[in-house]
């Protein structure tokens, strides 16, 4: 199977861990991986905005990046539910044709990370060790939007050492919103405060989603409260095994800061 | 008497209620525990999804020939005794229920609770006629008591405890009894006292209806405490102000809806009083009728595919239970008698997107889809607050923002050099790999949060550089 990878634009730019995860995984599952270089950003940020026409070349982009892949996976539920959920729309306002042959094309091999391992690879034991106390965040687009169901908790309850706590309260938002927490950042601190009030209740060292939208938020709140626990994309916890454990701290993707203590 | 005439914007008002520890307090405990029993109510039924897919198909339905179903309830009104009259819009409305009123030569009202009466402001409209309306649903009487405005379509006074309850009754209610406790059941029976003789003494009544039958001039009122009942059988003239959307086919399409209102809305199986009339008799109940159908903004909103689903809302406020914006900063930031999300779908569509509050309210909402999950007629509220997102005129400083960035995120190569410039100013913005101030507006997100700063190379960077051969 041909896949290509799109990184998304958050985590090309800020979180490259997660990528370089997602190919890790995916190589050691036996799969070969490619990064078309011609990918930018899916437009979900613009269209949320009000700046549909904006979006419209961001979806041509997509569609041109990625003609040639049987699947294209994807480190972020949210992004993925845009070309979902909104790109046949957008193909329709375009007026052009082409995109909308495209789009029709490509949404339905258009795959969230969990979603291809646990439901199209089929596969749940990645062959991951990650000896840490993690909660799991099911984030609203993954949870609502792309109905990822249980593929995220599955595969984290085949990582070995693993201790999989409950996230109280897990579905309701995080307060992130994409513009919403800056043009409305009271409010999404206030719904910010109390995600971290129940993350810091199950005493976990992690707290992962599929999303590093949703994590760069919590995450986000987490450090400047100094509060010692990580936010993690699911895929570096799917990537880390007994030898990278020895090197990696539990810390890398939300502080960009790769490598670190032992765990 | 306070009016949403002048609201300030969404995140303005949102940013004092947010404040508010006593509100914020109110707010968690009231959305938590009926967001709880709904979903143990709506459990209960197999056919939950059947059922939700048959209101939002019988809506559709009803909304695309509104223009016979319309006609049709005005001649079954009519034939059963009834008077109908059609306003266009608020002010029109008012009017006529203000000569009706002066007609029936009565100087005060009672009212059911009815969302299209505050959406008009009849209340306020009424008094400048000399007309006193006396709210006779016990949360919008502690609101009317208190000066105050609805914060909830069901529950109006969720934002207030029973303490303070109780000292609006000891400082507003002439009649109320001394030494009145916080406690409900006392609370209750002091209303219940006070209201019951404004009941004896009132000759017009004034409701809403949550369905209007077309094929037999049928309306229905659905509550819970028996004051409804009250208002439309003890006055001798009823006037009932509906909006033209409150309209449904037959007897049949209504068995739908209140399967699942009640669930939706209290968590009932069924709610204890369900009034439905059909125009006046002689043994019985007022002796005049009057139904006032008010399209204000209604037509209009018809007329956008998108916007139009709207109109499907039977107001049962399962959105504002679960919607993580509005348990932060409750109903009155929305400056509309239509609070939550889908107060920031129908306000700025009946009001138009002109006011500070209007432009605003398709922001206050992140997007996370509980409101859409919940919702019995299947509004995509999500999708509807992108589309008026999109409506709205946004600041030609924000225009400028999003189109240039726009030519960044298009582009490969554009989004590459501004990888490159980030990874290169990195150790200039976060000197301890987070970003803990940026200049407005980003403040607002590193007030609280702290910004994650640039990695040394991007990803893009990284396979260039490690696997640059491949694709």
């Amino acid at each position: 199977m041909r896949i290509g990878l799109f990184v998304t634009c958050l985590t090309d730019t800020l979180f490259p861990e997660t990528g370089k995860a997602v190919v890790t995984v995916l190589e050691r599952l036996g799969h070969q991986v490619e990064f078309p270089a011609g990918q930018a950003c899916c437009g979900q940020m613009h269209f949320n905005t009000g700046y549909r026409r904006d979006a419209i070349p961001m979806a041509r982009t997509f569609t041109q990046a990625f003609a040639d892949y049987e699947a294209i996976v994807t480190p972020s539920a949210s992004c993925a539910s845009m070309v979902h959920e909104y790109y046949p729309a957008l193909a329709a306002e375009s007026g052009d044709e082409r995109l909308g042959k495209a789009v029709a094309d490509i949404v339905p091999r258009t795959y969230e990370f969990s979603v291809f391992l646990a439901n199209v690879l089929h596969t749940t034991d990645v062959g991951a060790y990650f000896p840490h106390k993690v909660t799991y965040h099911p984030s609203c687009h993954s949870l609502r939007m792309l109905k990822v169901g249980d593929a995220p908790y599955r595969l984290l309850r085949d990582v070995r050492g693993l201790d999989l706590t409950e996230l109280p309260d897990a579905d309701s938002c995080c307060g992130f919103g994409g513009t919403f927490a800056i043009k409305n950042a009271e409010t999404s601190a206030a719904i910010c405060a109390d995600k971290v009030t129940a993350i810091r209740q199950t005493q976990a060292e992690v707290v992962c989603a599929a999303d590093n939208s949703c994590l760069m938020h919590i995450g986000g709140a987490l450090t400047r409260q100094r509060s010692g626990v990580a936010a993690m994309h699911l895929a570096e916890i799917l990537a880390s095994t007994e030898s990278t454990q020895s090197t990696q701290s539990t810390q890398s993707t939300q502080s960009t800061q790769s490598t670190g203590g032992a765990a | 008497m306070p009016t949403y005439v002048g609201m300030p914007s969404f995140p303005k008002a949102a940013r004092t209620a947010v404040a508010d520890s006593q509100l914020r307090h109110n707010l968690t405990h009231a959305t938590h525990t009926i967001r709880a029993k709904r979903a143990g109510a709506i459990a209960e039924l197999d056919d939950w999804e059947q059922l939700r897919q048959a209101a939002k198909v019988i809506k559709d339905h009803t909304l695309a020939n509104l223009d016979t179903y319309l006609l049709r309830l005005e001649e079954n009104v009519t034939k059963a005794g009834g008077h109908v009259h059609w306003a266009r819009d608020a002010a029109e409305a008012n009017a006529i229920v203000a000569t009706l009123v002066r007609q029936a030569k009565a100087d005060r009202v009672v009212k059911v609770k009815s969302m299209a009466t505050q959406e008009i402001g009849l209340n306020e409209a009424l008094a400048a006629n000399g007309i006193q309306a006396i709210e006779t649903d016990l949360a919008e009487l502690i609101v009317q008591l208190d000066h105050d405005l609805p914060s909830h379509i069901l529950v109006p006074a969720i934002h207030k405890n029973r303490a303070e309850i109780r000292d609006i009754f000891r400082r507003e209610m002439p009649d109320a009894p001394p030494g009145l406790t916080d406690d409900p059941a006392q609370l209750a029976a002091a209303a219940r006292t006070h209201l019951r003789q404004e009941f004896l003494k009132a000759t017009v009544g004034i409701s809403g209806a949550n369905f209007a039958i077309a094929d037999t001039g049928s309306l229905v009122v659905v509550e819970s405490e028996g004051n409804g009942r009250m208002c439309v059988t003890l006055p001798e003239t009823l006037i009932s102000v509906v909006g033209i959307e409150k309209i449904l086919p037959s007897w049949r399409d209504l068995e739908v809806f209140l399967a699942l209102l009640p669930r939706s809305s209290t968590a009932e199986r069924m709610n204890p009083y369900t009034s439905i009339w059909t125009g006046v008799s002689d043994q019985d109940g007022p002796k005049a009728f009057h139904l006032v159908l008010v399209d204000n903004g209604r037509t209009a909103s018809l007329a956008d595919r998108t916007g139009r689903q709207a109109l499907r809302c039977i107001r049962c406020s399962a959105c504002l239970n679960v919607c993580p914006v509005y348990e932060r900063t409750g109903g009155h930031a929305y400056g509309s008698p239509y609070p939550g999300p889908i107060g920031a779908i129908i306000s700025p569509q009946l009001r138009g997107l002109e006011s500070a509050a209007d432009r605003s309210l398709p922001f206050a909402s992140t997007l996370c889809g509980a409101c859409y999950e919940v919702c019995p007629v299947a509004i995509n509220i999500p999708e509807a607050l992108v589309h008026l997102r999109a409506k709205v005129k946004h600041t030609m400083t924000e225009r400028t923002v999003f189109h240039l960035s726009g030519l960044v995120l298009q582009s490969p190569r554009k989004l590459a050099a501004a990888q490159r410039f980030a990874s290169a100013s990195r150790k200039i913005v976060a000197r301890s790999g987070r970003i803990r101030r940026l200049p407005p507006p980003m403040s607002g997100w590193t007030d609280t949060r702290d910004a994650p700063a640039p990695p040394p190379e991007s990803f893009r960077a990284w396979w260039a550089r490690t696997r640059g051969g491949k694709r």
